[in-house]
C-alpha cells in the first residue's frame, strides 16, 4: 500500500485488518509482516526558512532531496545521519521518516546531538487511523507532552509518521581531522576523552582498532579550526604521533557509514556504553572487528552469524543493538536490548494505547 | 484560573492520611498545621494561592516511595515541588492534595569527567550543579534566569532553557539519565551515563511532562567544558522590523552565537534605570554573545558587526572587558526585576518563528493599546522564545482579568503565526485552558493517553497542562473508584 497523501493513509491505517510494516526508504532492514505500508508516496518540502534554522517536509522524502536543500544555503543536518546500505546490502532511497523513526545519528552526536534532539515537530496517524500532531516548528517548545521525542526512535511502532519539522545549521566552513596514533583500545579512548574534555569543541571522535588510529575531528571558520587543531595537539602531546588526515569529509563519512565492515561477512551489532567501560567491553566481546564512535560511547563489532552478543557481555550498563542479522538471529535474542519490568510495561503500555489493534510493526520494540 | 473543587472525601481523612505518612517519615519532614503549610500556597505565579492539605519533605529515593504508594492507596492527588520557582503554577496546589517538595535532597552523588556527566539528587539547584564542576572549568549548560533557586526537579518538570539554549540546548537535551519513582511508589531507572536511551525516548517525554508522570529522584547531567571566554556585542536600532533582520542574517551568516537578547524600548529603559548597564536609548537593542579564545571571539565579532553595519545601528558597542560584558549582562539579568519596579507584571512564554517577529511586535503594541496597558518585551531571539511583560496593578480591580486577556491574545497570536504557547516555562495553570488554541482533541488525547500509561489514576498534578473540561472524565472519579 503506498498512499500519496496524509489523509489517505489514514483511511488506510483506519481500514487495516492485517498487521503492516511501515516502509519509509526501505534501506534500514527493519524485519516484519509481509504486508508494507510505504510512505515514499508523501514526499516533498513544504517549508525550509534559513533565516530560522528551520526545515519541514513530509515523511517520504529522500534524505538526498533534504541535503541537496540545505546545501544551496550553506547548512546541514547537523546530527550526520549515517546511510545504512553499504552496511546492510539494501538499495533503495533513504527517506527522512526513516531516518526520524530510528533516530539515526551520526559522529557529530557527541558533540551537536542526536536526530531527536533536531526533531521540532511531527504529525503521525496513529493505530486507530488518526492524524496527530505535537510540537510545531519553533525551536523551544514546552506546550504538553514532549511526543516529538517519543516518535523519535520509535521505528514505527507507535505511529505512521507524515511530516517532521527539523532544526538545521550551517555547514562549516572548515574542518581537521587529527590522528592519534594508540596503542589499544585503552589509550584510544583515553585520548579521545582528553580531547573531549577540552575546550576545543571536537565534533567527531573514533577508533578504527584496524589502523590503531585515535581520530579527532573540528570543524567550524577556517581560522578556528586551524587554531583548534593545534591546540589540540599540544593537549595530546603525552600519546603517540599525530597526524592531519588530508580527506577529513571522506573518512568520516566512512566512520558514519561503518564503511570497513562493508563486505564482510557476520553478524553486526551497535552498543550503546558509557565510553570508558568501552575497552572493558571490546575486550569481553572476544570479536575480530569493531569500530568505536562517540569518543568510545558507541561500539560497532562484527561477530559471526547467531552470535549471542548480550549473552557474550554479561551484565552491563547500556544496550546492544542488532543491526544486520537474519529474522531467525533477530527472534531468538531480540533486535533491542531487553528492558527492565517496569519499563517494558510502560512500553507495552504506550503501545497498547497508540496502535489499540497492534498493527504496526509487530514485534519489533517489546 | 478555575481549578478544580477540593475533593471532600479526601479531606475528611487527612487526619488518617497524615498518620500514614508520620509511619514512613520522620515528624519533621510532614507539615501539617495550617499556617505551616500556607508557605506552599503558590510558586512563583503569585496570583494563585491555595494551602495544600499536606505537605511532605522526604530526604530519599525510599521516602519518595512510600509517600506516593501511601498517597496511591488513599487516592490523594500529589503535587511535586522543586524549588517552588515556576511561573506558570506547575506547583500550585490543591486543597486536598499532598505537596512532595524535593529539596532536601541536594547531593551529588557522583561527578565523572572523562565521561563528562553528573549524577545528582534533583533537589539539588540549577547553579549548584555547575558550581560542583566548576572547579574542573566545567558547566551544565540551560540556564534559566531563576537558576540561583530553581531546583534540577522542575527544570526537568518544565524542560527549562535559558538564554544560551540556542547552541547549548535545552534539559531535554543535556539529560542523559533519571531514576523516577511512579505514582504507585515503584522506582524506574531510566538510560544513564551512555548518550542514547534504549527503546522507546522515555526519557524524552518525561522530560518536560510537568510532573505529571512521575517524580523524578536522580538525574544523570551531561556537563561540558567551559569556553575559553565569552564577550557580548551591544547594537541598538530605530526600528524593530530592522533589528529582526539583523537576528536572521547573523544566523544565516554561518555563525551561531551561544546568545541572541532583544529588548525593546520600555525594557531598554527600565533596565538601564535599575542596572545602569549603558544602554543606548532606542527602540530596539540586541545583545549578541559569542565564544573561543580570543581570536577566535574576534574574528565571530567582526563578522557580526559588519552584518549589523548593514543595517544602520544607532548604537554598536563591543565590550572592553570582563566588567562591561557582566554589566550588558546584569541589565538583561534584571529585566524581570526592574520591571518589576514599574508595576505589577506579568511574563508571558510565547514562541514565533524568528521570520514573524516584526508582525507580531507590531501587533503586540496595538492590542497594547487596546487594553490600556504597557507591554515590554525582552527575549531570545535567535530562538524565537518572546518574553512580553504585561504591566498591570494588581490593586486595581479588573485589572488583572484584563491583563490575563491580553496575555491569552498575545499567545494566541504565537500561535496563529506558527509559534506556540510556551517555549520554556511550561503549561501549568496558566496556559492549560489555551492548549486547545494549539492542540485539536486528539492531539490532546494523545498525550493524555500517555498519563493513562504513568499514572493511570490521574493523581499526579492533575489539574495541570490540559484544560479541565477535557481532563475531567479522567479526574472526577469517586476515590473508592480509584
Amino acid at each position: 500500500m503506498k498512499p500519496e497523501t496524509e489523509a489517505e493513509l489514514a483511511e488506510i491505517v483506519a481500514g487495516l485488518t492485517e498487521p503492516v510494516r511501515i516502509v519509509g526508504g526501505g534501506t534500514r532492514g527493519v524485519g516484519g509482516p509481509e504486508a508494507t505500508l510505504e510512505t515514499s508516496g508523501l514526499s516533498g518540502i513544504t517549508l525550509y526558512e534559513p533565516g530560522a534554522l528551520t526545515l519541514v517536509a513530509q515523511a517520504g522524502t529522500p534524505v538526498a532531496e533534504i541535503e541537496a536543500a540545505l546545501e544551496a544555503e550553506g547548512q546541514q543536518l547537523a546530527f550526520e545521519p549515517m546511510d545504512h546500505r553499504g552496511l546492510l546490502g539494501t538499495s533503495g532511497t533513504p527517506s527522512i521518516g526513516g531516518v526520524v523513526a530510528a533516530n539515526i545519528s551520526g559522529p557529530r552526536r557527541i558533540q551537536a546531538g542526536a536526530c531527536r534532539d533536531f526533531l521540532l515537530g511531527v504529525r503521525y496517524v496513529d493505530g486507530m487511523g488518526q492524524v496527530i500532531k505535537n510540537g510545531g516548528r519553533v525551536m523551544k517548545n514546552v506546550t504538553g507532552y514532549d511526543l516529538v521525542k517519543l516518535m523519535a526512535g520509535s521505528w514505527g511502532a507507535l505511529g505512521v509518521l507524515t511530516e517532521v519539522s527539523l532544526k538545521v545549521l550551517p555547514k562549516p566552513e572548515a574542518v581537521a581531522t587529527l590522528a592519534v596514533q594508540v596503542a589499544d583500545a585503552e589509550e584510544a579512548v583515553q585520548a579521545l576523552s582528553t580531547a573531549l574534555k577540552s575546550p576545543f569543541e571536537v565534533s567527531g571522535a573514533a577508533f578504527d582498532p584496524q589502523d590503531g588510529r585515535a581520530l579527532l575531528r573540528v570543524e567550524g571558520f577556517s581560522d578556528s579550526v586551524a587554531y583548534r587543531a593545534e591546540q589540540l595537539k599540544t593537549t595530546l602531546s603525552g600519546f603517540g604521533e599525530i597526524t592531519e588526515v588530508s580527506e577529513p569529509t571522506e573518512l568520516w563519512r566512512g566512520l558514519r557509514d561503518v564503511r570497513p565492515f562493508h563486505g564482510q561477512e557476520g553478524d553486526v551489532w551497535r552498543i550503546s556504553v558509557k565510553p570508558t567501560d568501552a575497552p572493558d567491553i571490546v575486550t569481553r566481546l572476544e570479536t575480530d572487528q569493531t569500530l568505536l564512535d562517540w569518543g568510545g560511547g558507541l561500539i560497532w563489532a562484527r561477530v559471526p552469524e547467531g552470535t549471542d552478543l548480550r549473552a557474550r557481555l554479561g551484565g552491563f550498563n547500556g544496550h546492544a543493538t542488532l543491526v544486520r542479522g537474519d529474522a531467525e538471529t533477530a527472534d531468538a535474542l531480540g533486535r533491542f536490548q531487553p528492558e527492565s519490568g517496569e519499563v517494558q510495561a510502560l512500553t507495552q503500555g504506550l503501545r497498547q494505547r497508540f496502535d489499540p489493534r497492534g498493527v504496526f510493526n509487530p514485534g519489533l520494540m517489546g | 484560573m478555575e481549578m478544580p473543587r477540593p475533593n471532600p472525601e479526601i479531606l475528611a481523612r487527612k487526619q488518617a492520611v497524615l498518620s500514614r505518612l508520620l509511619q514512613v517519615l520522620p515528624a519533621d519532614a510532614v507539615i501539617h498545621d495550617p499556617a505551616e503549610t500556607r508557605a506552599y500556597e503558590c510558586d512563583a505565579l503569585t496570583a494563585y494561592r491555595c494551602p495544600p492539605m499536606l505537605a511532605v519533605l522526604p530526604s530519599n529515593t525510599q521516602e519518595v516511595s512510600d509517600v506516593l504508594r501511601i498517597c496511591h492507596e488513599e487516592g490523594v492527588p500529589v503535587v511535586p515541588r522543586g524549588s517552588g520557582t515556576s511561573l506558570a503554577g506547575g506547583a500550585l496546589p490543591t486543597a486536598d492534595c499532598v505537596i512532595l517538595g524535593i529539596a532536601r535532597m541536594n547531593e551529588v552523588l557522583e561527578t565523572d569527567y572523562d565521561n563528562r556527566f553528573i549524577r545528582v539528587q534533583t533537589g539539588r539547584t540549577n547553579l549548584s550543579v555547575t558550581g560542583a564542576v566548576e572547579e574542573e572549568d566545567f558547566f551544565y549548560a540551560p540556564d534559566p534566569s531563576s537558576q540561583l533557586a530553581c531546583a534540577i526537579a522542575g527544570n526537568i518538570a518544565m524542560n527549562s532553557g535559558g538564554a544560551h539554549c540556542l547552541k547549548y540546548g535545552v534539559t531535554t537535551n543535556n539529560l542523559l539519565g533519571i531514576k523516577m519513582v511512579m505514582m504507585d511508589g515503584s522506582v524506574v531507572e531510566i538510560g544513564g551515563a551512555h548518550l542514547d536511551a534504549g527503546g522507546l525516548d522515555l526519557l524524552g517525554v518525561i522530560c518536560g511532562s510537568e510532573g505529571q508522570l512521575g517524580v523524578v529522584t536522580e538525574a544523570t547531567l551531561r556537563i561540558l567544558r567551559k569556553p575559553e571566554g565569552a564577550r557580548p556585542v551591544l547594537m541598538g536600532f530605530d526600528d524593530n522590523e530592522v533589528a529582526g533582520q539583523c537576528v536572521s542574517d547573523i544566523i544565516k551568516s554561518g555563525i551561531l552565537p551561544v546568545a541572541i537578547e532583544f529588548m525593546d524600548t520600555l525594557c531598554i529603559r527600565a533596565c538601564e534605570n535599575f542596572a545602569h548597564a549603558g544602554y543606548p536609548d532606542c527602540h530596539a537593542l540586541l545583545i549578541v554573545e559569542v565564544e573561543g579564545s580570543e581570536a577566535e571571539i574576534n574574528d565571530q565579532l567582526s563578522k557580526i558587526i559588519e552584518i549589523a553595519k548593514r543595517h544602520n545601528p544607532v548604537e554598536l558597542r563591543e565590550s572592553q572587558s570582563a566588567e562591561e560584558s557582566a554589566k550588558i549582562w546584569l541589565g538583561r539579568k534584571s529585566a524581570f526585576g526592574a520591571m518589576g519596579q514599574m508595576n505589577d507584571y506579568m511574563c508571558l512564554d510565547g514562541t514565533i518563528p524568528v521570520s514573524s517577529l516584526p508582525e507580531v511586535l507590531r501587533r503586540i503594541g496595538e492590542l497594547s493599546e487596546e487594553y490600556g496597558l504597557p507591554v515590554g518585551n525582552v527575549f531570545h531571539a535567535g530562538d524565537g522564545n518572546m518574553h512580553p511583560l504585561i504591566l498591570f496593578d494588581a490593586n486595581k480591580p479588573g485589572d488583572l482579568e484584563k491583563c490575563e486577556a491580553f496575555g491569552a491574545d498575545i499567545l494566541k497570536l504565537c500561535v496563529d503565526v506558527g509559534g506556540c504557547l510556551t517555549g520554556e516555562h511550561g503549561v501549568g495553570i496558566e496556559k492549560r485552558d489555551l492548549m486547545s488554541h494549539q492542540y485539536a482533541p486528539a492531539d490532546l488525547e494523545a498525550q493524555m493517553a500517555v498519563k493513562d500509561v504513568f499514572d493511570p489514576k490521574w493523581l499526579l498534578n492533575p489539574a495541570k497542562v490540559f484544560p479541565l473540561d477535557a481532563s475531567e472524565s479522567r479526574r472526577d472519579v469517586p476515590v473508592a473508584a480509584k
